[in-house]
């Protein structure tokens, strides 16, 4: 299978602060790739580099056989981005926008209308289509930022945290959008600092931190790597943690951990609520007496402790995600009116 | 399609796009007009109670100079908008197209005018209310105005550049205000520079919204015998002075612009 996207070497600095340090990334033809870190690990700046809106410091990139550099006007008309600014006109309607979009990719007149109802519909926003943005939801902005992405079919995609600052029933919404776009046979370069979010879109996800990829593989691949999910039981009598250990270690897939102290007992499974409930019923069983219990999935903290020892805290001054402005968009989303 | 022609439909794109948003941002042009009917009032009744201008009179010598002023403080808002879309990441979604680089620029400085049209009539309209007149021809009053516009225009694209580079409209507004000031007023816009002290009476009289005030009146024909403009070379050839200015802007804010929209990013 022959590589969509093909960075090698990136380098970018802002001042003082190394942004992208040698990053490495491929991404085979029609799959989809999840970058997935923390804020200020460099995803922005990555995606900004391959939709050729900077300049890399030194390395190469080549995106559908074109340099990211030398052959950006080319690229542009086979590449389609989504920020995470969600950067629509407010005061054009969003018929407007994906007009005009359509019209600067040069679709002519007929094609660019057409093309903007066509999206419309398909992100369900057809009632919506010919109201002020300004009044739009932080789901229908995205949504529409997406179109505007989509306008001239790319068969490359770049979105940047598509979901961050939705809440969960848009974000499940989005998913699904992007998740059909993705049978349709586009290549998609995914960046964002939920786990789930790749685990559920991405064919592959690649772990960046402070600019380089520190893993990367399936979702599989990489949850085995930081340990998968965890079942934890806190117990109500410490002198039944032996007890209890050797009931849920043989459903387990590795050494329990226990805490005397605050009677608790963990044991990383896979196979999420159905070992739960057998776990249970074994406990119930020995008549180990419970207070609480629970299955902790991975979280993107567990994959960073685990992989580079630090935690994925935010690092506000060497930010490239102008978060800022996603804190803005939050804060003044207003539901769009009926 | 030929490039130059790609580049012009794509302008046209965007002008319509900042044309949409005049219309639908009526607050803008409610601003856009007050405030040039309110600096006539002011000026007409409370400088011209206290300034006397020999052969004219004050409220025929001031039009001029307000409108050069207005349209100068106008050209801010190409920065800011400028600014205001960088900052929003609409920049960043134009950049990613495959259009023209140079038709954002070119598409918010030309629609950037249809605002100075409008401050310029209703000035206009304004000063005939409070006694000014056009004493020269028709044509000629035309060109004045054009001439008021074209300077506009030449610095649209200077607040171009400033709102690229610094990326936040209010920064651009509160940074041009400190600049515009003393260009504006060190002129002779609001009054006449015979009797200005030495340094700051070179600088008024080479200062190019001067040269577009003087001109601008010298083809209205608010000028007299008895205010002779001062015996410097800008003074005695406005029209071709302000031209060289025009150019001279226009040669190196619209290059040095376009370079800066291309790296210009949102963060």
């Amino acid at each position: 299978m022959t590589n969509a996207i093909v960075a090698q070497g990136l380098v970018k600095h802002y001042g003082e602060v190394k942004a992208l340090d040698g990053l490495d990334l491929e991404v085979a033809e029609g799959t989809v790739l999840g970058l997935l870190g923390p804020n200020g690990a460099g995803k922005t700046t990555c995606v900004r580099i391959l939709s050729t809106l900077l300049k890399p410091d030194a390395g190469s990139a080549t995106v559908a056989g074109h340099d990211v550099v030398r052959d950006a006007k080319a690229l542009r008309r086979l590449i389609g981005l989504s920020g995470q600014n969600a950067a629509v006109d407010e005061h054009l309607t969003g018929f407007e926008n994906l007009d005009m979009v359509g019209r600067l990719y040069h679709l002519g007149r007929e094609r660019s209308r057409q093309r903007a109802r066509e999206l419309l519909e398909m992100l369900d926003l057809t009632e919506a289509g010919d109201r002020i943005t300004k009044g739009y939801s932080g789901g229908m902005r995205r949504r529409l930022d997406l179109a505007a992405a989509l306008v001239a079919e790319p068969p490359i995609l770049f979105l940047d945290e598509p979901t961050t600052g939705l809440d969960p029933r848009s974000r499940i919404s989005m998913w699904d959008v992007i998740a059909g776009l993705v049978r349709g046979g586009t290549t998609l370069l995914l960046t964002t600092q939920y786990l789930e979010e790749a685990d559920r879109l991405a064919d592959r996800i690649a772990v960046i931190d402070h600019g380089t990829v520190i893993a990367q593989g399936t979702s599989d691949e990489l949850k085995g790597q930081i340990g998968g999910e965890r079942l934890e039981f806190t117990l109500a009598d410490a002198a039944q943690l032996g007890v209890a250990r050797d009931c849920v270690v043989p459903l387990g897939i590795g050494e329990a951990v226990i805490d005397q102290h605050s009677r608790r007992l963990s044991v990383p499974v896979t196979g999420g609520a159905a070992v739960l409930v057998e776990a249970l019923r074994a406990l119930d069983a020995a008549g180990v007496e419970l207070q609480d219990v629970g299955l902790r999935r991975p979280t993107l903290d567990d994959v960073f402790l685990t992989l580079t020892g630090h935690a994925a805290e935010e690092k506000e001054s060497q930010d490239d995600e102008s978060e800022t402005t996603t804190t803005q968009t939050r804060t003044t989303t207003k539901e769009g009116a009926a | 399609m030929n490039a130059l022609l790609e580049a012009a439909a794509d302008t046209a794109v965007i002008t319509k796009r900042n044309l949409i948003k005049i219309k639908r941002v009526p607050d803008l042009l409610v601003f856009t007009t007050l405030q040039p009917i309110m600096f006539v009032l002011l000026f007409a009744y409370v400088f011209g109670s206290a300034i006397d201008v020999p052969g004219v009179g004050y409220r025929e010598f001031l039009i001029a100079g307000i409108f050069a002023q207005t349209v100068v403080f106008g050209s801010t808002f190409t920065g800011y908008s400028l600014a205001q879309d960088l900052q929003k990441g609409v920049i960043d979604r134009f950049r990613s197209l495959p259009m023209a680089p140079s038709a954002v620029l070119f598409g918010r400085t030309l629609s950037d005018v249809l605002n100075n049209v409008i401050s310029l009539i209703v000035m206009a309209l304004t000063g005939l209310v409070v006694g000014w007149r056009i004493r020269s021809s028709v044509l000629e009053a035309l060109v004045g105005f054009a001439l008021v516009l074209l300077f506009a225009y030449a610095i649209s694209w200077v607040m171009a550049y400033v709102g690229l580079l610094v990326r936040s409209p209010e920064i651009v507004n509160n940074a041009s205000f400190i600049v515009i000031f003393p260009l504006t007023f060190i002129a002779n816009t609001f009054v006449p520079t015979n009797n200005l002290p030495g340094p700051l009476k070179a600088f008024a009289d080479w200062n190019p919204v001067s040269a577009v005030t003087q001109a601008a009146r010298e083809l209205f024909g608010n000028t007299s015998a008895a205010l002779p403009p001062p015996d410097v070379w800008s003074m005695q050839h406005p029209v071709p002075y302000t031209l060289i200015w025009v150019v001279l802007i226009l040669a190196i804010f619209i290059p040095l612009s376009i370079r800066q929209y291309q790296r210009a990013a949102s963060r």
